[in-house]
């Protein structure tokens, strides 16, 4: 069995190193060879052709592109990002520190939404087709579907100005505790937990109606048991599978949420480091940042089916064939 | 798979009707009127629509007209929403801001639904090796935020609205294409198939004239999902900066140029675009997925 798995486990990981290189070479070519020319897009159209020549000299960019793509990508495995041309500096620090920001914010967000999702969609499952089950179906798919920065604002307006219950501002003081940082995260937070609940939701409500109806169900509640250990037992541990699967895949949407919130609150994570080099026109700065969102996401959908291989015992089993 | 219960309704009242896709036809569109969810939708989306279209010949002003002796003012007779930063007509603003949302976004779910549903075709017509890499490209688009494709191809080539309806159509086409390659599958091996590909007709014969019309449910219901999802992602871009640009009324644009003075309690400038934005992406959804369901029945 464990060869088995140990064999899953090595295809799944080159499959994953495989996507993570084509997003590399589609990251390149969207912020390295669809400018066009690196230079004349920072200096602007108006500038002497002498200094855009200088800039793209000093930007690496007069080679040609194959030969800029291998010394990204070997740069990149040495751990070297390559020179942010808006700072002046390496740009793998401020990869790092904005990527540890990102994190805490997508930690407090799947504190929050995880439980809650997989509750509701648990709770509208076992009182299929009640009101309970109509209203969190309904408040599921109509929350899912509201941009971000939408919800963000009545959010703003009712906690943070008119009751003052948290602070708008997401950067918390230097040196603040865990407590205090979490308490600035809960606000900007909340957008993406009213996005991702519905999908959670519905995802838990559909296998727990599923394994509710299954025969492994039926035999256990025939054989005796107590419904708390079916449900437990039997019911959550089948209906969560799927479950697990599209959280994993909701990380890499919290991602690209991340942008949005992040640049309303003024947090200076990922989303708002890819968005100020875009507005920098920092080429360098942008492909370290989406090529790490992008790397972030292969490894979350890898987790998540290592995960769902080894709760489900049946696919477990099917890994032989 | 119609409804069982619909065929031996059908069985004991009447025989065998003569023309079933008719009487078919005529329930899907009860289910939908006698659907309270979908009505309210259509009614948003109509609202919104018709001020799209016709907005700028009633409100009470010019909506890029400012007014510096007046700006930031309360709601009051004259200006019913109130005032922006530079005085600027709120409820003028609103109503026209609906244009631009609902000419780039349609542009956009059109080209992405074409794009995707020829893509689609052609993976789950050929199958084998074809489907194997345009499947993996395809995981590959996926795995990066579909709004952070978005930003990079707009940093390339400098956000205006024909680039933004194409950038989004195109990122919205690998999600088409899976939904078509699905239902393809599921066409591919009925007997009508083969039996065009015996008549010596050629794929791309039996691609859009044999399979495509038997698919169209899906592809109308993914289309009105993905329309939802273009207004999203549209009106996120705008709000980032990306999308529709200034002096535009649009609702992104306006929340963004705003936002910093709702904590001064200014919010007339920032609610009534919320609202519509919201509004508008559910009156949407409600129409997909009341078109789900009666396609499902």
């Amino acid at each position: 069995m464990k060869s088995l798995f140990g064999r899953f486990l090595l295809r799944r990981l080159g499959l994953s190193l495989l996507t993570l290189w084509l997003v590399s070479v589609v990251v390149f070519l969207g912020a390295q060879v669809l400018p066009g020319d690196p230079g004349r897009a920072v200096l602007g159209p108006l500038a002497d052709a002498r200094a855009v020549a200088a800039l793209n000299k000093e930007l690496g960019a007069d080679r040609p592109p194959v030969e800029i793509y291998l010394s990204w990508v070997g740069g990149m495995l040495e751990g070297d990002m390559g020179q942010s041309y808006a700072y002046r500096a390496p740009v793998a620090p401020f990869v790092g520190e904005a990527l540890l920001r990102s994190l805490k914010l997508v930690g407090v967000i799947f504190i929050i939404v995880v439980p809650l999702g997989v509750g509701a969609g648990v709770v509208a499952a076992l009182n299929v087709g009640k009101p309970i089950d109509r209203i969190i179906s309904v408040a599921s798919l109509s929350l899912t579907v509201i941009p971000e920065f939408v919800s963000a604002i009545a959010l703003i307006l009712v906690f943070a100005v008119i009751l003052r219950w948290l602070p708008l501002s997401a950067s918390w003081p230097d040196g603040a505790g865990p407590l205090v940082q979490i308490e600035h995260l809960i606000l900007p937070a909340l957008p993406l937990v009213i996005v991702l609940f519905g999908y959670i939701a519905r995802m838990a409500r559909a296998g727990t109606i599923e394994a509710l109806s299954s025969d492994y169900t039926r035999t256990a509640i025939l054989k005796g048991l107590p419904w708390r250990t079916v449900l437990i037992r039997h019911v959550l541990r089948n209906a969560l599978v799927p479950t697990i699967a599209v959280i994993a895949a909701q990380t890499g949407y919290a991602l690209g949420g991340l942008v949005v919130v992040e640049a309303l609150f003024r947090y200076q994570g990922i989303g708002n480091l890819v968005l100020s080099a875009a507005k920098a026109k920092d080429f360098a700065m942008l492909q370290a940042g989406i090529l790490t969102i992008g790397a972030f996401f292969v490894i979350a959908t890898l987790i998540a089916d290592c995960l769902t291989v080894m709760l489900n015992p049946r696919l477990r089993a099917e890994l032989g064939k | 798979m119609s409804a069982t219960s619909d065929g031996a309704e059908a069985a004991t009242t009447s025989p065998p009707a003569p023309a079933p896709t008719m009487r078919k036809e005529r329930t899907t569109l009860g289910i939908l009127m006698r659907s309270p969810a979908f009505l309210i939708g259509a009614a948003i989306v109509l609202f919104w629509a018709f001020c799209a279209a016709f907005a700028p010949y009633f409100v009470p002003y010019d909506p890029l007209a400012d007014d510096l002796l007046n700006t930031l003012a309360p709601p009051s007779a004259a200006h019913w929403f109130g005032t922006d930063q530079i005085g600027r007509d709120v409820f003028s603003r609103v109503l026209v801001g609906a244009r631009d949302i609902l000419t780039i976004a349609p542009l956009a779910t059109l080209l992405g639904t074409v794009l995707g549903t020829i893509v689609g075709l052609v993976m789950g017509y050929f199958g084998g090796w074809v489907d194997a890499i345009v499947g993996r490209l395809i995981e590959v688009m996926l795995s990066l935020p579909l709004i952070i494709v978005a930003l990079m191809v707009l940093v390339a080539l400098g956000p205006s609205t024909p680039t933004v309806a194409v950038v989004v159509g195109l990122v919205f086409t690998p999600l088409v294409a899976r939904t078509v390659r699905a239902a393809v599958l599921s066409e591919r091996h009925l007997d009508y198939v083969p039996a065009a590909a015996v008549r010596g007709e050629g794929a791309l014969h039996v691609m859009f004239v044999e399979i495509l019309p038997n698919i169209w449910p899906p592809i109308i219901v993914e289309t009105t999902v993905r329309l939802g999802y273009a207004i999203f992602t549209i009106a996120s871009l705008s709000f980032l900066g990306f999308g529709v640009q200034p002096p535009s009324p649009d609702w992104g644009l306006a929340i963004a140029e705003n936002y910093g003075v709702l904590v001064g309690g200014f919010w007339w400038t920032v609610v009534p675009a919320t609202v519509a934005t919201a509004s508008l992406v559910v009156g949407v959804n409600l129409v997909a997925e009341g078109l789900q369901r009666a396609v499902a029945e």
